[in-house]
């Protein structure tokens, strides 16, 4: 599932046996790559390879013949004569500089949860730095903020819910301006917390009559509380009162007993379970293992004005997404991104949400990893669900072309080439399927789906 | 006489503000049940769930983070961390600004106006009804139109901030004694010269009293709008703290907000009594 297998281990799971495809095993495609087959220890290193191993291709096009070369001569005296006559050095350096950011000063707005931790972490640990580029990371006081401060140009690039840009690029809530994402900033990270009174009310069924609160109207939490009510029968127009509230006040809310529960970001799930208001009634995983939350975003503008700023802006989130992405670096992201300046919020409970051992508010100690993670790859058929939920729930009235809007949004292409020259390895299609509660979604028939459901809003 | 009420007023005000921080320390002290948790998911939760300690802090709590602020009040660690001085200092500088702006428009205009039987009667039901607005309803509209999140700030102080100076300015300017203007008229004294040596001088208290009132709005203003656009500020700061459900904070900071709306209006106060003339 996870984007950062490395693109040099032979046991990845392949379609044809080998990672190019050109080999009949994946112990034939090793042998024929030798010269990067170790693990990189350094990016100077990644790059280094991705040069060499250019270079080599370009040398010998055919697969049998660089083989029979390498086997002749042995991968390291192939790499000693390759650089004798071609400035390998050179080039590695060329190659990581890439193209000189046209601004190097940048702002980019986040709002202080954990699905922000890439954007926020690259700037404590250095990504934006390692990537040429002067990043200021600006706390922003609401959604509907870092919207008007993105189309305002306050912001060059923002920490976004994953469905925002659709809905801006379409017109929704704003005027439609193009926007683009080249990277979703985590996956799932989200969980379903009910106030303590209801704790022997596990199952939605009885929920009817309750108040529920979620961040904002075009986000993930909408859609996922919604789908998730609809499936035991709960119609979350009319059986239950869903309202939009920032999230350090459902903590607030919960406590002054005016709402039963809420799907929320987990730091704020967890900080409810902290302050012993609130259990966790399920993670939203448990809806969709490895659905997308928050993205990365900027306006078109910005990427045709600045497109090698945009690009070191998008290699440094993706890496420090790659970072973020290996269980043993969370307890330091944790602490990094605990401070004021940052989430501003208990080290304790950024760790539980990160590391994925955490209190669940009944008493018990649970753990699981993948609680939140992170993979940018911007999935296209994550971006078509998005719509269809939109489409669902009357966000959307007539007619929609679910794919044009998703290449236009989500750049999948794009941030495939640049892992590529980052070497790591995105996936050849932008298009999953995947099940959504036991249910699959085909990208290919948007509208079947939406017509699938019994509970939606007529259209 | 008149000092012995001063002090026996002061003495009134100590026991009460004692009293009061007892009341306070006493309702949070209590620590509710505490239900027994293994000691591994105990070191998961905070002092609420652990040990039924209250969530708001009591005011031994609020007195040590505030001593904390006070010792170093302008550190700064990065754009979204600075110390409360330098907040303070920037909701200041924007009220003053956006204030002074309010001040060079609703001063002349309300000259004018004043002055002015006709344009007066003409322009109240507009001023009647931009009155009203609440800054946080102007705020979406700045942010909409002026596309510059601190440049907003500051128009929202001074849209919000000009209507009482504005209507004061008109009604001292239009009730100064009719006899003091006839004098002046008798003895041929000039439009320019007689507005600024007898209108000037007899309205100023009451335009003074306006600039009183809207000092008081254009910091309350500052608070909604940076809790509202965020980046520096007082506003932000309770903002962020609210956002960490510090309600320590929070706590220090109203105090602060207090404080500081005091001073702006003292100083008001003494300017006022500068002007002010016996009769």
């Amino acid at each position: 599932m996870s984007t950062f297998d490395d693109p040099f281990d032979a046991n990845r799971n392949l379609r044809s046996g080998c990672v190019c495809g050109q080999h009949a095993s994946a112990g034939e495609h090793e042998a024929a790559l030798t010269l990067r087959c170790e693990p990189v220890e350094s990016e100077e290193k990644r790059y280094e390879g991705v040069v060499a191993s250019a270079v080599m291709r370009a040398m010998f096009p055919q697969d049998v013949a660089r083989r029979a070369f390498l086997k002749s001569v042995g991968a390291s005296t192939a790499l000693a004569a390759l650089s004798q006559f071609f400035p390998l050095q050179t080039a590695t350096e060329v190659f990581a500089q890439a193209g000189a950011p046209e601004k190097k000063d940048l702002k980019v707005g986040f709002i202080p949860i954990t699905c922000a931790t890439p954007i926020i972490m690259a700037a404590p640990l250095g990504f934006y730095a390692k990537h040429g580029l002067n990043v200021e990371v600006v706390k922003t006081a609401g959604w509907a903020v870092v919207r008007d401060k993105t189309i305002n140009k306050e912001y060059d690039a923002a920490h976004m819910l994953a469905p925002m840009p659709l809905a801006i690029s379409l017109g929704l809530g704003s005027n439609p301006i193009p926007f683009a994402v080249p990277a979703i900033e985590n996956i799932n990270g989200q969980g379903i917390t009910l106030a303590m009174k209801h704790k022997d009310k596990r199952d939605p069924k009885d929920w009817k009559g309750m108040k529920f609160a979620i961040p904002f109207d075009y986000s993930m939490h909408n859609y996922l509380l919604r789908y998730y009510l609809a499936e035991h029968g709960i119609d979350p127009d009319t059986d239950v009162q869903l309202r939009s509230v920032p999230p350090p006040e459902m903590v607030a809310n919960l406590r002054a007993d005016n709402i039963d529960g809420f799907l929320a970001p987990d730091n704020i799930c967890q900080r409810a379970i902290y302050d012993g208001v609130g259990f966790m009634h399920i993670l939203s995983k448990e809806i969709w293992d490895g659905h997308p939350c928050c993205s990365f975003a900027a306006s078109r503008e910005f990427i045709t004005t600045a497109p090698n700023s945009f690009a070191a802006l998008t290699r440094a989130i993706v890496d420090a997404t790659a970072y973020a992405s290996k269980a043993e670096n969370r307890k330091q992201i944790a602490e990094a991104i605990a401070p004021a300046n940052y989430i501003n919020a208990p080290v304790t409970v950024l760790e539980q949400v990160l590391t994925g051992t955490y209190a669940d508010g009944l008493g018990g100690v649970k753990t699981d990893a993948k609680r939140v993670d992170f993979d940018p790859f911007p999935w296209q058929s994550f971006a078509v669900w998005m719509l269809t939920q939109m489409k669902r729930w009357g966000q959307i009235k007539g007619d929609v072309d679910y794919k044009a809007v998703a290449e236009q949004v989500y750049l999948a292409t794009d941030t495939k080439k640049l892992m590529t020259e980052m070497g790591l390895s995105p996936p050849a299609s932008a298009y999953k399927s995947f099940s959504v509660m036991g249910k699959t979604f085909d990208p290919a028939k948007p509208e079947d789906y939406v017509a699938s459901f019994k509970i939606r809003k007529a259209s | 006489m008149t000092s012995s009420l001063r002090l026996r007023a002061g003495l009134v005000s100590i026991v009460l503000l004692a009293a009061f921080l007892g009341v306070w320390h006493l309702a949070t002290r209590s620590t509710g049940a505490t239900t027994t948790m293994s000691p591994e998911y105990a070191k998961l939760m905070g002092l609420t769930a652990t040990q039924g300690k209250s969530a708001m802090p009591g005011p031994l709590d609020v007195g040590a983070k505030l001593w904390e602020h006070l010792r170093r009040p302008f550190y700064d660690n990065g754009p979204n961390d600075k110390g409360l001085g330098i907040q303070l200092g920037y909701s200041i500088a924007r009220v003053g600004l956006g204030y002074l702006l309010a001040v060079l428009v609703a001063i002349p205009l309300g000259f004018l106006i004043g002055m002015s039987p006709l344009l007066s009667k003409a322009l109240d039901p507009f001023i009647q009804v931009l009155k009203p607005i609440s800054p946080l309803a102007w705020m979406p509209l700045a942010l909409y139109t002026i596309k510059d999140s601190s440049i907003s700030a500051i128009f929202v102080i001074f849209i919000c901030s000009i209507w009482p100076m504005l209507l004061n300015t008109v009604f001292g300017v239009a009730s100064v004694r009719k006899e003091w203007i006839n004098v002046a008229r008798t003895l041929e004294v000039g439009t320019v010269r007689r507005a600024f040596t007898v209108i000037l001088p007899a309205a100023a208290p009451t335009i003074l009293t306006g600039m009183r009132i809207s000092i008081g709005i254009a910091w309350l203003v500052i608070v909604a709008a940076e809790m509202l656009v965020g980046g520096t500020g007082i506003g932000y700061f309770v903002w962020n703290e609210w956002n960490n459900l510090s309600i320590t904070n929070v706590i220090i900071a109203i105090l602060l907000i207090g404080i500081i709306g005091m001073l702006l209006d003292q100083i008001l106060a003494r300017f006022t009594r500068l002007v002010t003339f016996p009769e």
